[in-house]
Parts: structure tokens; C-alpha cells; sequence
């Protein structure tokens, strides 16, 4: 009886266990719309003119950019370095063993990089960078700590600190944990315009995930659709099949 | 006779092409009342071709080098014309394999499928399942992100357990001290040639069993007792076509439509299909945080961790995990009662065989979590659990109070 006890007592403690598994910093809802080609154009400069020059995306061709609307002469004009042809891939010159040696890590190739990060992770990472002189670059990050990449986009959004406050859990561990941002400097865009930039920024790493995923949902749409008229020929063949069976 | 008829007359000279269409379709009869359990081993057949037809179009532009093959799998997904659909359809139907193959095996269970006169049958069954977690592990080493190479790092590793030999047997299956390019190469010539083979001749061995005996049915009775006198043919048995087969292709339509909605709007299933941390190329000098098999290993992947070592070695654990599928193959001898269908049970069965589905299910959500002690002593009470469904079952349900079974089927 005790024992039976105990085991319900674990079953109840079931759930706990599940979220026992998601810690981690609190991640903001990135504002993905992949129907926005607008965001996704803006995105994809932003992408080109921050990323692209130590960021690879080594799968993505240029001229896949037709995709979110650009015509290929835009996507020239205003997107390629004179040598590129727009049929190239995303490619960087930095060679990844330097690239190792500035950063401590080669930064990582970016074409998938919101399948394997997720598009909150992201959205929260490019606003989470604060200043913090004992890092070589001058720079951390709220969601990944002691990062390698220094910001970036620092002009834009400004320079801004990061106040830890001390919580105290139920078994009585302490643990740092991040409060809020303090801007002591401001960027060139106001913080509510850089949101919505790196918004579109993510937005567009996102379709670069998987660049086939519009055309994707649209045709499962017609595929559903063709198998549920397909499904009730198919299910009175069969009524009409069976009727003599009883 | 019609030109037809004379060719079918001819080859039927030549080959029994009209004498194998009656005995395995239109005259092969099957029980009239099979219910919603029984599309389940159709579809297994139509997830197989599935696998088979994706899958050489796959090959046709994946490389199997460490080198090349990430980058080769995201070239399927953007340059290759339809290649996103194939390659989804491939990672799609691997995980819906083993949503169909679970529950074909969980009719069987319930309906006492496995028992004579169909112990063959099981345990061809049951071969084909083992094959098919081989196929399902290797190709899963094929797109080279970092949970294939940890995964299969942590999977070689079990025969590292092995005492003795251990050692030398992991270097062996690798053919290099870590995961490489060489693992990569045999794992791939084992994928898409060695393991569909086998897989390809057990099924046809499975179903060439079957029709010796004939197909069970939910309520367990032997249709073939009652035959009509003149014909022969079984009272309760429909011919399979047409009556199986329009019956099955609304089956295979519903199939599709859950197929496709996952293919089309979830094709990662919410990481359980395509885990995220795949999506970042092998890289054998960082492993990553957690590490967990795909969802159709994990109930194995729990009993390994929920044995403690012994001695510092795993080997206990590996044991184990071997042990819960090696029993699958003595369940026809195992069962002692009277009756085969849970229609006709006792409540002991019914009791067992629900605690059984708990713990496996239990088992394979525990997979996916990190080890904790407390999800450790859940792990070990399912585990209990699932080997004592096997070795109390010739006890209890030779106790258990049945049912008596009626003659014919009750549709």
C-alpha cells in the first residue's frame, strides 16, 4: 500500500519533471510573417549588409532572393558585390581557420540557422547584446554568454548594459539572473525601430531556412483538398463494395 | 477467347500469374469483420514502397562523404526540382513506419495474432521490426548533422560495453577510432542496399505466411472451421479483393491526408521528426547538451539508462535493452490461454496488457528527457512493468478468467 503510495505520488510529480527540462533565458516571440514580402526584402538587405561578410550562407543562391519578390536586377544592383553573379551561392572569402583564430570560433554558416536556433532564440539574441569590458570584443549577450561575435549592429541600436538581480529558489540557491537593459548610449534608430529591424532580419533568416516552405503550405492545401474528394469516392466505393456483406 | 484471354493464356503456360492473382487476392478470403486495426498492415507495406521510391531519388543527388553530405541534403531542399518533397516524404515515413508498425503490432497483441497457428508469422514480424530499427538508425547517420553523428556515437558506443571484445568491435562497426567519413560510407551501402533486402524479404516471407494460414480476426476464432460444404470457402471469409482492397484504399486515403498534413504544415513535427540540433553539420569536437535518440527509440533508449551499471560498465543496460526485444520473439509460447481475442479475455489480460502500453509509452516519453533521478526510478518501475507483461504472462493468463469464444465471427 505504502509502495503503491509513493508510485502515485511520482505520477503526480509527472509533470514537474517535464518542465524540469525547459530551462533557459526567457526568449521573446520573434514577429514572424513569412506572407510579409516587404519585411522579407528589408531582411534580406539587412542580411547582406550585417551577416554576409562573416556569416556564410552557403546553401542559398542570390537568385533565389525572385523567390521573396526582388527581380534580378535588384537583386544585382542593390545586393552583389561586381564580381557575383546572382546564380552564386552566399559565400564568404574570411577563411574559417583565421576566422577561428579572431573570434575564438569560426562564425557559424547561417542557412539553416533558424531551423536549428529557432526564430525567438534568434529575435532574442540580436537585441541581447550589452557592453562588458571583460570580453575581448567589449560585448556579451543575454542568451548566449561569452559569445565571440561582437555586436554587430551596435550603431543602430545603441550601446546598452545589462542589470543582473539575484533570485533565491525554493532550496535556497542563489542565482543570478537578468533583469533588464539600461541604453547608455543611443543608436541611430530608436529601440522600437530596431526591433522591428531585426524583426525582419529573423523573418528572413527564417524563409532562408527552408526557401521552398511557401510553395510547401500551398500545396499541401491542394493535396488535403484532392484527398477529401478523393476520400468520399473512394469511401462510397467501398459502401457500394460491401452492401451485400452482412 | 478474346486477345487477352489468349495472352493471359499464354503466360499463365509459362508462369502461374493468374493462379497467384486468386491466392493471394481474389481468391485469398479474409475474415469479413476486420475493424479499424486492420488497415495498419497495408499501410506498413504502402509506407515501405514510400521509403523505397523517396529513397532513390534521394540517392540520386545525396553524397555520402563527411564532407559533402550536409551540404548535399540542403541541396536536395532548395536546388533539386520537388527535392524538398522527396526528402520530406523520406523523413516523413520513417517516423510514420513505426507509427504504423506500433500499432500493427499493438492489433496483434490485442487480438492474440501471434498464436498458433501463426507463431511464423510473429516472429517474422518481429524480424522485420528489428530490421527495420537498423534501416531507421543508419539512414539516420546520413544527413550529418550533429545528432546523427552524436546518436550514432552514443549507439556504437553500446558495443563498446561488450566485455572483452568491446573495444575492438566498436573500431570494427566504425571502421575508424570515432564516427568518420568510413562510418559514414558503410552506413550509407548498408541503408540503401543491405537493410531494404532483408527488409523486402521478410515481408514477403510475413505474407507468404499469412496466407498459408489465413488472417486472425479481432474476435480470435478460426474462420476456416466453418467452410461451406460445396465451395470450400470459408463461411465468415470475403474474397481480399475486391472487398480488402477498396476497404483498404479508404484506409490509405486517411493515411495520406494525416501524411501529407504533417509533410506539408510540420514536416519537423515539432522536433520529433527532424530534430533541431540536426540542422547544425557533425562536428566531433562539440557535443551537444543533450543527446536523445529519435521518438521511436526512446522506450529502448530509457531501459538502457534505467540499469545501473555494473562495475563501471554499461553492459547490464545493453543487456537489458537487448532482452526487451529478444523476449518479443517468445510471446506465441508465453501466452497460455484459452482464448486468443481480448474480446474474450479475462480482466488480468486486460489489466496487464494496459499497463504494459502505459509503461512503454511512459518509457519512450522518459527517453526524450535528460536523466534525472527521479525520471530514473519512472524508468525503472515501466521497466519492471514491460518485462513482467512477458515473463508473469504464462502465469496469469493461465489464471485469468475467459470468455467462452463463439463459433463463428460476431462482426
Amino acid at each position: 500500500m505504502k509502495r503503491l503510495k509513493n508510485f502515485l505520488l511520482l505520477l503526480a510529480a509527472a509533470p514537474v519533471l517535464a518542465f524540469a527540462s525547459g530551462a533557459g533565458p526567457h526568449l521573446d516571440k520573434a514577429p514572424v510573417n513569412l506572407a510579409d514580402q516587404d519585411s522579407l526584402q528589408r531582411g534580406a538587405r539587412m542580411f547582406v549588409n550585417y551577416c554576409l561578410n562573416c556569416h556564410s550562407a552557403s546553401a542559398m543562391r542570390y537568385s533565389r532572393l525572385q523567390d521573396i519578390g526582388l527581380s534580378e536586377d535588384q537583386i544585382k544592383e542593390n545586393l552583389l558585390f561586381a564580381s557575383e553573379k546572382p546564380g552564386e551561392l552566399m559565400k564568404i572569402s574570411m577563411p574559417k581557420a583565421e576566422a577561428k583564430a579572431w573570434f575564438g570560433a569560426a562564425p557559424p554558416d547561417l542557412s539553416v540557422i533558424a531551423r536549428s536556433r529557432g526564430a525567438d532564440w534568434l529575435y532574442t539574441y540580436l537585441r541581447g547584446f550589452y557592453r562588458d569590458d571583460s570580453r575581448a570584443t567589449g560585448w556579451n549577450n543575454t542568451v548566449f554568454d561569452k559569445v565571440g561575435m561582437p555586436h554587430v549592429m551596435w550603431s543602430l541600436q545603441g550601446e546598452q548594459i545589462a542589470h543582473y538581480k539575484t533570485v533565491v529558489d525554493h532550496e535556497g540557491k542563489e542565482t543570478h539572473v537578468f533583469d533588464r537593459f539600461e541604453l547608455i548610449k543611443p543608436g541611430t534608430v530608436t529601440l522600437a525601430e530596431y526591433d522591428a529591424q531585426v524583426g525582419d532580419l529573423v523573418n528572413y533568416l527564417v524563409w532562408m531556412g527552408e526557401p521552398a516552405q511557401l510553395q510547401r503550405k500551398k500545396l499541401g492545401i491542394i493535396v488535403l483538398v484532392f484527398l477529401g474528394i478523393f476520400f468520399v469516392v473512394a469511401y462510397y466505393l467501398k459502401k457500394e463494395f460491401w452492401k451485400d456483406i452482412h | 477467347m478474346s486477345a487477352l484471354q489468349k495472352m493471359m493464356g499464354w503466360v499463365d503456360d509459362r508462369f502461374p500469374l493468374t493462379a497467384t492473382y486468386k491466392a493471394h487476392l481474389s481468391e485469398y478470403y479474409a475474415p469479413k469483420n476486420f475493424n479499424f486495426w486492420y488497415f495498419f498492415g497495408s499501410l506498413a507495406l504502402l509506407v515501405l514502397v514510400l521509403q523505397i521510391v523517396t529513397g532513390i531519388f534521394l540517392t540520386m543527388n545525396y553524397k555520402p562523404d563527411a564532407e559533402l553530405a550536409f551540404a548535399s541534403v540542403e541541396y536536395i531542399m532548395r536546388d533539386v526540382d520537388w527535392g524538398w518533397l522527396i526528402r520530406y516524404m523520406h523523413s516523413t515515413g520513417a517516423s510514420m513506419f513505426f507509427v504504423v508498425v506500433y500499432l500493427h503490432m499493438f492489433r496483434g497483441l490485442m487480438y492474440g495474432s501471434y498464436r498458433k497457428p501463426r507463431e511464423l508469422i510473429w516472429i517474422f514480424g518481429v524480424m522485420i521490426y528489428l530490421a527495420l530499427m537498423a534501416e531507421a538508425f543508419l539512414g539516420y547517420l546520413l544527413p550529418w548533422g550533429q545528432m546523427s553523428y552524436w546518436g550514432a556515437q552514443v549507439i556504437v558506443n553500446l558495443f563498446a560495453a561488450v566485455p572483452f571484445i568491446g573495444e575492438d568491435l566498436s573500431i570494427w562497426i566504425r571502421g575508424d577510432y570515432v564516427i568518420g567519413d568510413a562510418t559514414l560510407n558503410r552506413f550509407f551501402a548498408f541503408h540503401v542496399i543491405a537493410l531494404p533486402l532483408v527488409l523486402l524479404g521478410l515481408v514477403v516471407v510475413h505474407l507468404v505466411a499469412l496466407h498459408e494460414v489465413g488472417s486472425n480476426n479481432p474476435d480470435g476464432v478460426e474462420i476456416k472451421k466453418h467452410k461451406d460444404p460445396v465451395t470450400h470457402i470459408p463461411l465468415d471469409g470475403i474474397p481480399f479483393h475486391p472487398y480488402y482492397t477498396v476497404k483498404d484504399i479508404v484506409g490509405v486515403i486517411v493515411f495520406l491526408m494525416v501524411f501529407s498534413a504533417i509533410l506539408f504544415f510540420a514536416p519537423e513535427m515539432g522536433g520529433y521528426f527532424l530534430e533541431a540540433a540536426n540542422f547544425v553539420p557533425a562536428d566531433p569536437l562539440k557535443t551537444p547538451e543533450h543527446i536523445a535518440p529519435l521518438w521511436y527509440f526512446t522506450p529502448f533508449y530509457a531501459i538502457l539508462r534505467a540499469v545501473p551499471p555494473l562495475f563501471g560498465s554499461q553492459f547490464p543496460g545493453v543487456v537489458a535493452m537487448g532482452m526487451s526485444i529478444v523476449l518479443m520473439f517468445f510471446l506465441p509460447w508465453l501466452d497460455r490461454s484459452k482464448v486468443k481475442s481480448i474480446r474474450y479475455r479475462g480482466p488480468i489480460y486486460k489489466v496487464a496488457l494496459a499497463l504494459f502500453i502505459i509503461s512503454f509509452i511512459g518509457l519512450g516519453y522518459l527517453g526524450l528527457l535528460p536523466s534525472t533521478p527521479v525520471a530514473t526510478i519512472f524508468a525503472q518501475v515501466f521497466s519492471v512493468i514491460y518485462f513482467l507483461f512477458f515473463l508473469l504472462m504464462p502465469w496469469y493468463t493461465s489464471i485469468d478468467k475467459t470468455k467462452p469464444e463463439p463459433e463463428r465471427v460476431t462482426g
